[in-house]
């Protein structure tokens, strides 16, 4: 007998939220086309409101929503071939394609990554691969992307429609790298990821100092991976996510001002995150292969532990950093690393690295190295210079928050 | 599906070189066409003679203008270009990293077009 109308339209929504991508993944696989597959999802589902409302609930619905989407995609050709004798030929091919399993779980978890890493397909324009990974992999909507993103929605429609297009025209396969490119390719998602998450985490430019959703849309996607994926520096990004986020809170004041890590309320930093990123980047660390997002996991994780920042364990974290440069020689890295050596040795002996690398040409449009260096060169007593300091880094910043945080520090140091 | 590796080389590359190390690059590529067409991806392929040689031909308004040297003045240069049958861009891929120039030069990878007549009705 059927169920209730309502429940049912209740249970499809619901499926919808958590399912429609993993069938979107297979529905792309079996009709090669992301198009295709789209159109066929969203045929599936309009199905599913309206036949389980009259038959009940099948037994598998993901197989269910696979199976009517694929017969809607041949049906939408068939229809389209009486006009087009090419499109004929395609749809008597997705006849021919097998279902293969299509619903059960071996098959949904390796069409999730083989859409992960079409995605990310280095063939893709950068800022295409984050779009493409956060519509198809994630849902977002192109409105949702561009207001994330702060680009005009029509230029990120349009940077998916190329990417697509490149897809179908250079024949870029639906599949999962083999071994010996794997590490290459896997870099590449991560990359994505880690981007999308820091562009949540701390805006790039504008008001807010956050935009949670997009860091939770990370986080999500490591989940993913970890889940289909459990390679040690997918475990490290992911637990270095978590332990960032764990932040997120203490990390801005209630005017939405930078409040930095010495100076954040430590009971304000969320402890499931901080004990879920640490178990994660305690088990990458212990395995082979771990590289450098396991070893910031490391360091973000020694922050987590200590509740007095001036009990802080500034020789480990500098110990890791040594670490870090090794697994990823950036300037980024340098200047972190100068830091953590400042902390442990002395503002002279950070100074000294941060001016190396200032010198050598690298980092002069970072906001950042200027107004560590400005902070150094404040400890230092060398008033002058750290004002000049402060002054570069603030012609650089574009975020409102870190604005109004380094035109304090200039009021302050000014005022002495 | 076909797809034109094209090989871009800066030749001040080849002046750095000694003739044994010359020599040696010649010998590399030809090894190379050679395991293309055992693993069934070679259709053709051709080394180009150096930059100083192009010579390029325009006709416009009917009239045929040639000029001394290459189709534009960029720091590398077509040095030659390898025809492949691959079934996707991941196996052109990886055949065109197996270039020998590809270590020293760039390599475009780019699928080709099916092109067909039309009746246009004149």
């Amino acid at each position: 007998m059927a169920e209730d109308a309502a429940e049912i339209r209740q249970r499809v929504e619901a499926i919808y939220r958590s399912d429609s991508r993993r069938v979107l993944a297979t529905l792309i696989r079996l009709l090669g086309d992301f198009e295709l597959a789209e159109e066929a999802l969203h045929d599936a589902f309009a199905a599913a409101a309206d036949q389980w409302a009259r038959d009940g609930m099948p037994k598998n619905p993901r197989a269910w929503l696979v199976s009517a989407g694929r017969f809607k995609a041949i049906d939408r050709l068939r229809r389209r071939a009486r006009f087009d004798a090419s499109v004929a030929e395609l749809a008597r091919q997705y006849d021919e394609v097998e279902d293969g399993g299509a619903g059960t779980d071996e098959s949904v978890a390796d069409d999730r990554l083989r859409l992960i890493f079409t995605c990310c397909h280095p063939a893709l324009p950068p800022d295409a691969q984050i779009a493409l990974t956060l519509r198809e992999v994630c849902g977002l909507t192109t409105e949702e992307i561009a207001r994330a993103f702060l680009v005009p929605a029509p230029t990120v429609a349009q940077r998916i429609v190329r990417a697509k297009g490149k897809i179908r025209e250079a024949r870029i396969p639906y599949e999962v790298p083999e071994r010996a490119a794997l590490p290459d390719r896997l870099d590449i998602v991560l990359h994505v990821i880690y981007l999308v998450f820091n562009e949540g985490y701390s805006a790039s430019s504008g008001a807010s100092l956050t935009r949670n959703d997009l860091s939770a849309e990370a986080i999500r996607l490591g989940r993913l991976l970890a889940e289909l994926l459990p390679d040690p520096e997918v475990l490290g990004l992911l637990a270095l996510m978590l332990l960032n986020d764990s932040r997120r809170v203490a990390r801005a004041s209630p005017e939405g001002d930078l409040v930095l890590l010495a100076d954040q309320n430590r009971s304000l930093w969320d402890r499931d995150e901080i004990a879920e990123g640490a178990a994660l980047a305690k088990k990458a660390l212990s395995s082979p292969g771990f590289g450098a997002y396991a070893v910031q996991a490391a360091i973000a994780g020694v922050h987590a532990h200590t509740s007095d920042p001036a009990a802080t364990d500034w020789t480990e974290i500098a110990g890791l950093y040594d670490l870090l440069i090794k697994a990823d020689p950036s300037p980024v890295v340098e200047l972190n690393r100068a830091v953590a050596i400042a902390e442990r040795d002395g503002a002279e002996a950070g100074l000294r690295i941060i001016d190396a690398i200032l010198k050598r040409g690298d980092l002069a449009g970072y906001h950042f190295a200027h107004s560590a260096r400005a902070e150094l060169l404040r400890r230092l007593g060398r008033k002058a210079e750290a004002l000049t300091a402060y002054e570069r880094a603030l012609g650089i910043a574009q975020q409102e928050p870190e604005r109004r945080f380094l035109q304090r520090r200039l009021a302050e140091l000014q005022s002495q | 599906m076909q797809y034109l590796c094209l090989v871009y080389i800066d030749e001040h590359v080849f002046d750095e070189m000694s003739e044994r190390e010359g020599k040696q690059l010649v010998n590399d590529a030809l090894d190379y066409d050679d395991e293309l067409r055992r693993r069934s991806h070679y259709v053709t392929s051709a080394a180009l003679q150096p930059v100083a040689t192009a010579t390029t031909v325009r006709v416009r308004n009917g009239k045929v203008s040639t000029t001394d040297g290459p189709f534009a003045e960029t720091k590398e240069h077509l040095g030659g270009f390898i025809l492949i049958e691959a079934r996707d861009l991941n196996e052109a891929i990886k055949a065109a990293s197996g270039i020998p120039m590809a270590r020293i030069g760039s390599i475009e990878v780019r699928p080709v077009m099916q092109i067909q007549r039309t009746d246009l009705g004149d």
